[in-house]
């Protein structure tokens, strides 16, 4: 099977890879790019650990082709720091115990800054809604929910 | 030493967990995220049928595959003798852990494994498997523990004859095991009875639900060397089963734990390492081996479900003077239930005068079951839980006034044996009775349950070493994998006895070659046993750089005291020298004996059991059957909290994994014995929209048995949910619901019925 040419920006770099047709963009992340911060849970955008910023969208990688990132502009959990400086969002977390296994952070750390990205200033069932399609078996989501609205709050320059 | 009342200055704070920038960065390593060169990847074929004979298997054409290195079936593998060993969070026999890594003879259940292929891509492993061609003689099958204990059920083993029957029984049966505690006379203590109350109940199996599928990467070298690398909640663990099923000497593997994507119980056993060392084996190559969510549902272990009768009897006081129980808890496809701890929780709450429990261990087709969060007492406290609940509205009293008056205390003699220790359900009673939410008016039209859980937790084998490295920062080492933060509790508690800050003490997780045994992160031991390990090797460090000073002063030990991570002369030598601090210490380590590090293994007894009381109101759409949670508040006797927000998380995620067992997560199977919902889009686990912050109150009765206090937290927090639902369901609808999950269908069915 031929494998196909793509180029994207991927976390603010000109990347290439050649992937087969019918690889997931979660696979060619993962095995291919070598991005390995986006995580499979599901396979069937259920999980929501798999979640990157695609062209200013929040998608599940799963559900997209590594081909059908050609041209297309890329955020995954390995671009959301600015170098060494974390974001507001992965100090919040840390800051809250947000995380026990760590394993759905990635994921919500991503839908978190697409959250933001569109809405400043969520109200709490709004921060819920827009989470649900990220599943965390560990925290019961109280203090996941309760980083995201400090991380907003910081982010809008309300507090520190 | 026992700082219960000394002044800490680290334990009980809320620093910021060492491995926190890693796992909000994606660098963290879990088990799927490493390659090695040269690696295949491995891929497993499951039995569609939920039971049949094996009548052929012929690999020839999966063989032919381009790209295709190896493929292995049971005759792989050694045949392993039938050997009962309680490892784990429950009983193993190794026969029957290789049964289900590797079906033999008969497939007993859809989704188990039978033969595995290992290729150069996984496509060419895909299409491999679907080239395989096993003939079957499909044969009846049985998925329910009712359908499975009635005579004339198919039975999935023909050498199984119940155990703990007397005489043994003649047939072979489903029922693995008969499990009975008494204390007292319960016959009579019915007979003094005012009120008796009596129901039946049932529970499905639901899943662990971690979210990180399993996963290893093994290397076989031609040496017979083994490298593994996976996530398990015991590395230790994974070692002994792959030596124990592959015939390999222990020394011979070298596992190293990666960073665990959640287990909750389901990864105290394994499904994948010896069937990739297999294939390793025989390709020659490392194989990478990783389970989709279907196969996490269809393979893995859910917990049991259950049916359940109870029956309770109280004088009009409400003194209960008579409580009986019996359960009957699904397997799966091999015998191990936790019927057991199933037939202890229940009723270990009360101080209760005449008790009788009956268990059956019962195997179905369905997939073995794994340990999950306190496993066997949420499925029990769901039927005592509810039905004392009814008892107090027969009784007209409060059902937490009820709890209050036949709570068990410090010298309560359990039925299962066990006086009880060191407790403090008093206390979280009298806690929760205060508590403004309790004290709170209920929202016209809503209802407010409340339910108790308990678990023993449980202490046991733990290694661990402390090093002062050559400029004085500090390395700490255990062999217990962190699955939520416990390198931040461990590192807290070496920093507390040093006396020097948190961010001076790294920890680590050694792999099994790095470290002595330590058994696995389950039965919330951690923090108690390797925390006491931890703090132990810290001490001996103390001690030993008490010695050095007193060398370099040239004055007696006894005149070297240890503050704030520095030696100072004491008593009247105090003053005399400047102290000398960790890393001056460090420095002349060469001249004082070598360097400096402390190994402690410990078999840590005292766990110290723990309780909790769940209080939650709910809002009840009689028209959809949607129950929302209004208000949820988790309230547990939690020892010491080491980390209080890591103690918070293990009780606000116990209380939602209970949610969801309680309202929406269930294993459905078709007419052909196949489950119906193996993903999470029809398996339901609780989303962020599903449930509201959960208030998680520590009430802090510090266990003497720990340096710190501490005592087991992970486990308490699953069990009440079930009972504080339900019970909150019937006082806002008056609907008395006796089956899980209470899903809408059940809600609607149940309103229709009483309308």
């Amino acid at each position: 099977m031929a494998r196909q040419h793509v180029t994207a920006t991927i976390n603010g770099e000109e990347t290439d890879f050649l992937c087969e047709t019918q690889q997931t963009l979660l696979d060619t992340l993962r095995d291919v790019v070598g991005l390995t911060g986006s995580k499979e849970g599901c396979a069937s955008g259920d999980c929501g650990a798999c979640s990157i910023i695609m062209d200013g969208r929040l998608v599940c990688s799963c559900l997209v082709l590594g081909v059908e990132a050609e041209g297309s502009t890329i955020t995954t959990i390995e671009g959301i720091a600015d170098g060494e400086k974390l974001h507001p969002i992965q100090q919040k977390f840390l800051e809250h115990a947000a995380l026990q296994c760590g394993f759905c952070t990635p994921g919500l750390i991503v839908a978190t800054k697409a959250l933001l990205d569109e809405n400043p200033n969520p109200t709490e069932t709004e921060t819920r809604y827009w989470l649900a399609g990220n599943l965390c078996r560990c925290t019961g989501y109280d203090k996941i929910i309760r980083a995201v609205m400090d991380a907003a709050a910081v982010m809008r320059g309300e507090t520190v | 030493m026992n700082y219960i009342d000394s002044n800490l200055k680290v334990v009980g704070t809320r620093p910021i967990r060492p491995d926190g920038i890693d796992k909000v960065t994606g660098r963290a390593v879990y088990s799927a995220d490493t390659r090695a060169a040269g690696m295949l990847w491995g891929k497993i074929l499951r039995s569609p049928h939920a039971h049949a004979r094996i009548i052929s298997i012929d690999t020839s054409k999966a063989e032919a595959v381009p790209g295709v290195r190896a493929v292995v079936t049971a005759a792989d593998f050694p045949e392993i003798a039938s050997e009962e060993a309680f490892v784990g969070e429950g009983p193993m026999n190794f026969r029957d852990l290789s049964t289900n890594i590797m079906a033999r003879t008969k497939v007993l259940y859809e989704g188990h494994a039978l033969a595995a292929v290992a290729a150069t891509t996984p496509a060419a492993a895909d299409e491999a498997l679907a080239l395989i061609d096993v003939k079957y003689e499909v044969l009846p099958y049985v998925i329910d523990v009712d359908e499975a204990m009635a005579d004339g059920a198919p039975v999935l083993h023909d050498d199984m004859f119940t155990a703990g029957v007397n005489p043994k029984p003649s047939k072979p049966s489903n029922i693995a095991k008969v499990v009975t505690f008494k204390k007292g006379d319960a016959d009579a203590g019915f007979a003094q009875a005012d009120i008796i109350v009596e129901g039946r109940y049932t529970t499905k199996p639901v899943h662990q639900g971690y979210i990180e599928p399993h996963a290893c990467l093994a290397t076989y070298n031609p040496d017979g060397q083994v490298t593994i690398h996976a996530s398990s909640q015991g590395h230790f663990m994974i070692r002994a089963y792959t030596a124990k099923l592959l015939g390999l000497d222990m020394a011979d593997i070298r596992v190293n734990p990666a960073e665990i994507g959640g287990g909750f119980g389901g990864k105290t056993l394994i499904y994948l390492e010896p069937v990739a060392v297999a294939l390793s084996r025989k390709s020659g190559k490392p194989v990478k081996m990783q389970m989709t969510r279907e196969d996490v549902f269809r393979g893995s272990g859910p917990t049991s479900g259950a049916s359940m009768d109870i029956k309770i009897g109280a004088k009009k006081d409400g003194t209960i003077v008579a409580a009986k129980q019996v359960l009957r808890f699904q397997a799966g496809a091999f015998a191990g239930s936790p019927i057991g701890p199933g037939c202890m929780c229940g009723f270990a709450l009360y101080d209760i005068e005449n008790v009788d429990v009956l268990g059956y261990d019962v195997v179905s087709n369905r997939p073995k079951v794994a340990a999950y969060r306190a496993p066997g007492a949420p499925i029990t406290s769901f039927a005592v839980e509810s039905a004392l609940d009814d008892l107090a509205d027969k009784l007209g009293i409060d059902p937490l006034e009820l709890r209050i008056k036949n709570a068990a205390k410090n010298g309560t003699k359990t039925h299962y044996g066990v006086t009880h220790a060191n407790i403090g359900f008093e206390q979280v009673l009298a806690v929760t009775k205060a508590h403004p939410h309790w004290t709170s008016p209920v929202a016209p039209g809503n209802g407010r349950g409340i339910a108790m859980g308990f678990w023993f937790n449980i202490g046991g084998e733990s290694s661990a070493t402390v090093h002062v490295n050559e400029d004085g920062s500090v390395t700490a080492a255990t062999g217990s994998p962190d699955i939520g933060g416990s390198r931040a509790s461990m590192g807290m508690m070496v920093a507390e006895v040093l006396g020097i800050t948190v961010d001076r003490v790294r920890t680590t997780v050694a792999d099994t070659a790095s470290i002595g045994f330590t058994f696995l992160t389950g039965g919330s031991r951690v923090t108690f046993a390797t925390g006491m390990a931890v703090t132990q090797a810290a001490e001996k460090v103390v001690e030993d750089l008490k010695r050095r000073a007193a060398q370099t002063w040239d004055i007696p030990v006894e005149a070297v005291e240890w503050r704030d991570g520095m030696a100072y002369p004491a008593g009247s030598n105090a003053g005399a020298f400047e102290p000398l601090d960790l890393a001056a210490l460090a420095l002349k380590a060469g001249r004082t004996g070598g360097p400096i590090n402390a190994e402690v293994s410990v078999n840590a007894q005292g766990a110290g059991a723990g309780f909790g009381a769940h209080i939650c109101d709910v809002k009840v759409d009689k028209e959809t059957g949607h129950v929302e949670i209004v208000r949820y508040t988790a309230l547990q006797d939690v020892g010491k909290a080491i980390h209080p927000s890591y103690v918070e998380g293990q009780i606000q995620g116990g209380a939602v994994q209970g949610i969801g067992w309680a309202l929406s997560e269930e294993y459905i199977y078709n007419a052909k014995g196949q489950l119906d919902n193996p993903g999470f889009l029809d398996y339901r686990c609780p989303v962020a929209s599903d449930v509201p912050m959960i208030e998680a109150v520590l009430v802090e009765v510090p266990n003497p048995r720990h340096p710190f206090g501490a005592r087991g937290v992970g486990e308490v927090p699953i069990v009440p949910p079930m009972a504080a639902i339900r019970n909150a369901i019937k006082h806002a609808t008056g609907l008395q619901l006796t089956d899980l999950p209470m899903s809408p269908p059940k809600i609607r069915a149940a309103s229709d019925a009483a309308a």
